[in-house]
């Protein structure tokens, strides 16, 4: 059976997982092992009068008990925004301080003060209750729209208003002009509603400091251990980077929350040094509800006008970002340039205006969460469209085919440049799929059983594939997006891939090894890919924004290229032929058209032995390639969902849902379609059954699974997955990126299809039966009053 | 979780004897909704004591009369019970719907009566059935039994036995389950009794479970779903949280009476 590009492997991690020998951070046990322990705000806003940590300090088992002047006072520094975002009128973001352990103020439920560490897990999480801290109470903003209110409470003394920044993209006027010579404008008002990501692992760091040497080492709960080892060493002055190994091993799900170098690792990398213990914190279900960064949260205006022929002529959105109560790590670029610069959506619109306000708020930082930005833009442009097909009393998908984009490279008035696509092809294959034109009978039947029937679309574009480093230098960001690989061909012929992508869920052993088999016809048992461990591999940048195979596999190309040509020369030189001779297949190393071959592992050998190479060639076999990427890549697809909803209890019901991506070239289908799954299984959590509520004194209600509704099995319908390959052009496996897709693509195909079902578009998410319920009710008064 | 130490005593005489004499101690049986609290920090016995381990608290009887349940009976036995299902079917499918596998194998009827959960399944059964509590000391019929949110008439020491439920006519149960927790946000069960009907209502009430007069009324007169259909309770007396406003809950409830008027056929 084929292992190569396109075969349906099944992934070679999975054994050590499905038989529990899996080793996550929390795994991990050394000599001399301490707990931290976390005293965290029960208010949404304080300031911090006193902290009394006698008793604490006195307790069974206490080592220290640490607190934030401390912290301050050994010069760690405070947490950074990586990407800065400007205003309009010019102003740099107005960012406030936040330390890692707060000192006169907390702003927000679960910002941590003090930090107690214990010689059992018991003993610190007793202690820690037992630190006495004083607070006097602030008003507080629990909402971006409470933050803007006249005489609204600042949470940070530099953010007038608290607005972080008030920032825009396209042209305006140009906008407004096209919108007031409109035919017809739909407006919309969307809430993107607030997420908490919920990865199966909950977040866990140990931290061991080596007094002999002055080296820390950290095992922790990341998405890019290097960008962590960068961050805490550049910024939070831990170690510098060669005294700091940090290693990431089994991650379990990270979607976005992972990817941040939060407060509690850095306690424990200090409190490591302070206390000449290893450190070792792992977040419980309640505390990861308070610590790891939320998603979304956008409250949007918009309007979007059209001509008489139904083609748009002006897109204007205005965007309330809840940023929460502190800049996390990417915080200011999530509503920015992964949000608007896809406003475009697939369509070709020549004006288009976006204004975004980042809000500071009394509750959790808000940051990238799988799909960050992307879904939010997504889920406006296409409940706008559907909303106007609806208004204008056209097809939905009749009103896309008129926008659609047909030819490329396209350039929107939003800064993208779409390479490839086939729009049109992808809303074929899903209208196929899921037969929309047998809708009609499934609905007339629907209701004959007193039961509304309804369809939805989704067109979803996003950009993948982050990012070209001189382009998003250029926007703000403190990094650069690409990616290093180092191909290691060993003496026996057997490779080891070292690789700065993370994988944690992702099925990088298994698809990473597929490419390189293909590469040089070797069995994927041969291959082995090691990551997350800076000790190890030489940098990365990490694995988010669906960046692993579009970056992270161009990296690996790019080196066994090298190795392709080292290992050319050296067979070309062994026997005696001419380098553009030679061909690499089925293991065997061959000089076209004859019978003479030396077999894979032979150059191996021959490249270490060194008895016989090239005139000053060195010796070895192994390579190592940076890749920049040279733009992002589109991955794009067409969703359809049909519900049924009971109107007597507002239950909805996914009877169908397809799913046709065009995410260019597929290495392994199967994990593909995982990703396409768990994607869209996120998305129907959000669109149905997910949303973080504060009350209005910025307590959370909904801090645990008894209040929090992530998506079960029962929740999630079978799929129908179709894939469209147009080849992106950008990189060399022609790979798009399939991470993120299920999560863009679905929320808006599935409250299409519920608004569609009950006759009212105004039904925000999650759509509960109580929402849905209420939208019906609203919707029949005016009938029941005719 | 706080340390606590744990008993398991053989007899419901050394159960009384271990809670009396702990500094603040707890039954337990099950611990579905006890250890989950604990674990969070919310609550703090210094004992627990283990009802489970004393001879004739678990087990299901079935005669003439009804169907009597041992307290400490896991709720995955009533539901699997041929026995349960043939006397009174609506008791062992209302069984099968709590929580989940895990839960339904560790939780226990007498625990789950004793916590008296507001959005607790097995109320509505009780109420609705004209069960009877059949505790160490008395027999208290269900409708003195449930007090309000978390209350019930179980004095200190008190130690519920067994549960006993009569034959009902016909009578069904009609969940809806809130979405996170899948408690009931709204539960209905309806019994025609020789008494009369009786509808009991779970996870909507402000004071927890309560019969539904006005639809007993109305079912009284016409055993049917039609005859409820200008029947309602008053929001006025239903829990508002992030999930159901009174409005929602107190329509639920209308809807789901009739459902378990027409599947109690």
């Amino acid at each position: 059976m084929s292992t190569g590009i396109g075969a349906r492997v099944k992934r070679k991690e999975d054994k050590r997982f499905i038989t529990g020998q899996g080793r996550y951070t929390d795994d991990v046990r050394v000599d001399n092992q301490a707990y931290a322990a976390f005293v965290r705000s029960p208010h949404a806003h304080a300031k911090v009068t006193s902290i009394d940590k006698s008793e604490a300090e006195a307790a069974e088992g206490v080592i220290a008990v640490l607190d934030g002047r401390q912290l301050t006072g050994d010069g760690i520094g405070n947490l950074i925004c990586g990407w800065a975002v400007s205003s309009k009128d010019g102003s740099p973001m107005n960012m406030g301080p936040w330390s890692a352990l707060a000192t006169d103020r907390v702003r927000y439920v679960g910002d941590a003060v003090a930090v107690v560490i214990a010689e059992t897990k018991q003993q610190a999480r007793d202690a820690a209750e037992l630190v006495a801290v004083e607070y006097e109470e602030l008003p507080v903003v629990a909402s971006s729209t409470a933050a803007l209110e006249d005489g609204a409470v600042q949470v940070h003394d530099n953010a007038p208003g608290n607005i972080v920044f008030d920032w825009e993209i396209g042209d305006e006027a140009a906008t407004d002009a096209a919108l007031a010579g409109a035919a017809h404008v739909t407006e919309m008002r969307v809430v993107n509603n607030r997420l908490s990501p919920n990865p199966m692992e909950p977040r866990s760091a140990v931290a061991i400091y080596d007094s002999a040497e002055d080296h820390y080492t950290l095992y922790t709960t990341s998405q890019n251990p290097h960008v962590a080892r960068l961050v805490l060493s550049a910024f939070y002055n831990v170690a510098p980077e060669h005294k700091l190994r940090v290693i990431a091993p089994d991650v379990g799900g990270g979607f976005g929350a992972k990817i941040y170098i939060y407060p509690e690792e850095i306690t424990c990398l200090w409190a490591s040094m302070k206390t000449g213990r290893s450190v070792k914190w792992t977040a419980d279900r309640s505390e990861a509800f308070v610590t790891d960064a939320h998603g979304r949260d956008h409250v949007t205006h918009a309007r979007m006008g059209f001509d008489a022929n139904g083609k748009i002529v002006g897109f204007k959105v205005d965007t309330h970002a809840n940023l929460g109560a502190y800049m996390s790590l990417f915080s200011s670029a999530t509503p920015t340039y992964l949000y608007a610069t896809l406003l475009s959506g697939q369509y070709d619109i020549q004006n288009i205006y976006g204004n975004v306000k980042g809000i500071y708020t009394n509750t959790v930082p808000v940051d990238a969460y799988r799909g960050a930005g992307r879904p939010e833009a997504t889920f406006l442009v296409e409940r706008t469209m559907e909303t106007a097909a609806r208004e204008m009393g056209m097809d939905p998908a009749e009103l896309r085919r008129r926008n659609f984009i047909g030819s490329f490279p396209h350039q929107t008035p939003v800064i993208m440049t779409y390479d490839a696509g086939d729009f049109a092809g992808n809303l074929d294959m899903g209208q196929a799929a899921a037969d929309v034109a047998g809708f009609p009978a499934r609905k007339a039947e629907a209701a004959s059983r007193g039961k509304l029937r309804g369809l939805g679309y989704s067109c979803y574009i996003e950009a993948c594939g982050i990012a070209p480093s001189a382009a998003v230098g250029s926007l703000g960001a403190g990094v650069g997006l690409w990616e290093s690989a180092e191909v290691r061909v060993n003496p026996v012929g057997t490779i080891e891939i070292l690789t700065g992508s993370h994988s944690h869920g992702q099925g990088h052993e298994t698809t990473f090894a597929q490419i390189v088999g293909e590469r040089f016809g070797l069995p994927i048992e041969n291959v082995s890919i090691v990551h997350g461990d800076t000790d190890k591999v030489q940098f990365g940048m990490g694995t988010y924004g669906s960046r692993s195979g579009a970056v992270g596999m161009s990296a690996i190309v790019k080196a066994m290229d090298k190795v392709e040509a080292k290992v050319k020369k050296i067979a070309a030189h062994v026997l005696e032929a001419s380098e553009d001779d030679i061909v690499i297949e089925g293991g065997a190393v061959k000089v076209a058209g004859t019978d003479k071959q030396m077999l894979w592992h032979e150059v191996g050998l021959a490249a270490y032995t060194a008895h016989n190479l090239p005139a000053g060639m060195e010796p070895g076999l192994k390579e190592t390639a940076f890749y920049d990427p040279v733009n992002f890549t589109f991955p794009a697809g067409c969703y359809i969902a049909e519900v049924e909803v009971d109107p007597e209890t507002g239950v909805t019901k996914i009877i169908q849902f397809t799913a046709a991506d065009d995410f260019g070239t597929v290495i392994n289908p199967m994990i593909v379609e995982g990703q396409v799954h768990g994607g869209a299984a996120q998305g129907i959590g959000q669109a149905m059954l997910e949303g973080v509520v504060y009350d209005e004194d910025g307590q959370l209600l909904t801090g645990s699974y008894m209040d929090y509704c992530m998506p079960r099995a029962d929740d999630v319908p079978f799929y129908r997955i179709e894939h469209n390959k147009t080849i992106c052009p950008g990189n060399p496996l022609g790979m798009k990126g399939c991470g993120e897709a299920g999560a863009i693509g679905t929320p808006p195909a599935i409250i299409n299809a519920i608004t569609d079902a009950i006759g009212n578009n105004d039904l925000q998410m999650p759509a509960t039966p109580l929402k849905v319920w209420t939208a019906l009710q609203a919707a029949q008064k005016p009938m029941a009053a005719e | 979780m706080y340390q606590t130490k744990y008993h398991r005593p053989a007899s419901i005489d050394d159960a009384v004897a271990a809670l009396a004499a702990a500094e603040d101690g707890k039954f337990l049986s099950g611990g579905q909704t006890l250890l989950a609290t604990m674990k969070q920090r919310l609550a703090a016995p210094t004992d627990l004591v283990d009802l489970r381990g004393i001879p004739g608290m678990s087990g299901i009887t079935v005669d003439a009369d009804g169907v009597t349940i041992g307290a400490a009976t896991i709720h995955a036995d009533v539901a699997a019970s041929p026995e349960v299902a043939a006397a009174i079917p609506a008791l062992a499918a209302l069984a099968s719907h709590i929580g989940d596998p895990a839960v339904r194998h560790m939780g226990t009827i007498g625990g789950s009566l004793a916590n008296n959960d507001p959005a607790a399944d097995y109320p509505a059964a009780v109420l609705g059935l004209n069960g009877t509590v059949i505790t160490n000391q008395r027999e208290i019929p269900a409708e003195e039994y449930f007090v309000g949110l978390f209350t019930t008439a179980l004095e200190e020491g008190e130690i519920i036995k067994a549960v006993r439920f009569p034959r009902p006519k016909r009578a069904a149960y009609q969940k809806f389950a809130q979405p996170a927790s899948r408690f009931a946000l709204v539960g209905v069960l309806v019994a025609e009794t020789d008494d009369g009907v009786r509808v009991a209502i779970t996870g909507a009430g402000s004071d927890g479970v309560f019969r539904a007069g006005a639809f007993e009324a109305a079912l009284n007169g016409d055993f049917s779903a039609g005859a409820l259909d200008s029947a309602s309770v008053d929001a006025d007396d239903l829990m508002n949280d992030i999930h159901a406003t009174p409005e929602y809950r107190a329509h639920l409830a209308r809807v789901l009476a009739q459902r378990a008027v027409k599947a109690a056929g």
